[in-house]
């Protein structure tokens, strides 16, 4: 593909497919953003709660270890 | 404590200051990639939720701009991937600049299906190079490839433009 040809398809392509001329934005989205969040709760990945069962069974076979943790936090 | 570092620590009131400051900027990057005006303002909400939601992998000291563009870029490809090609483009907001007569109505036609029928990622690079004329650099660091890598996926969209245009026999298509 020549040069020229290359910059003649690309004219015919932006007068098929325009630039976008209006990008700017009509309103606030804040609104539609506070839905979203309240929509959808941050949820805890599964891979957390395997970590923290695996804690839980750590701690409950190995009680002396309570301590060591708790100078750990 | 600074704005981004309140944000990372899940202020929202930090988080609605920069929405606040970027929902513009986010909506025109996006708005230029899907080409509607209700995709996009869903879109930069979907990517502020993003945003929110992965606050902790966010650097206080980098580029919360930079970031978000690159967030909002991943949205908008998803959108791609998952939009059916029949999809019209919405003829109010493509800027109003009389079509060239030499251009018949049918090739463009041709074009537009042509190009709503690119895979996704050549399909995000051809739009905002070839008809957004946006610099290479910038579609890569919002794209998180090279800038030669965006070179090779222009190349390789116009070329399926081009393949795609040959057997229904427009002057673009045949000419080589």
């Amino acid at each position: 593909m020549s040069q020229q040809d290359d910059k003649e398809f690309r004219e015919l392509l932006k007068q098929a497919l325009p630039p976008v001329a209006d990008t700017k934005l009509r309103r606030d989205l804040w609104p539609d953003m506070l839905k979203k969040l309240d929509e959808q709760p941050l949820r805890v990945p599964w891979f957390d709660w395997a970590l923290a069962a695996l804690l839980g069974v750590a701690l409950v076979l190995f009680p002396g270890a309570i301590p060591a943790l708790l100078y750990h936090l | 404590m600074e704005l981004l570092e309140r944000f990372v620590a899940g202020d929202l009131d930090a988080f609605e200051a920069l929405f606040r400051q970027h929902q513009k900027q986010v909506y025109a990057w996006i708005v230029r990639i899907v080409r509607d005006s209700g995709i996009a303002e869903d879109l930069t909400v979907e990517t502020f939720w993003r945003v929110y939601k992965f606050r902790s992998r966010f650097d206080s000291a980098g580029n919360f701009q930079a970031w978000t563009r690159r967030i909002a870029t991943n949205a908008a490809l998803d959108h791609l991937r998952k939009s059916r090609p029949e999809t019209e483009l919405p003829q109010d907001l493509v800027s109003q600049a009389k079509p060239d007569p030499a251009v018949r109505s049918e090739m463009r036609e041709c074009l537009h299906c042509a190009f709503r029928q690119l895979p996704a990622k050549y399909r995000l690079v051809a739009t905002l190079a070839l008809i957004e004329e946006e610099p290479y650099d910038n579609i890569a660091a919002a794209a998180g490839i090279s800038p030669a890598l965006v070179k090779v996926r222009v190349f390789r969209a116009v070329r399926m433009l081009r393949d795609k245009l040959k057997p229904l026999g427009t002057e673009m298509g045949a000419k080589r």
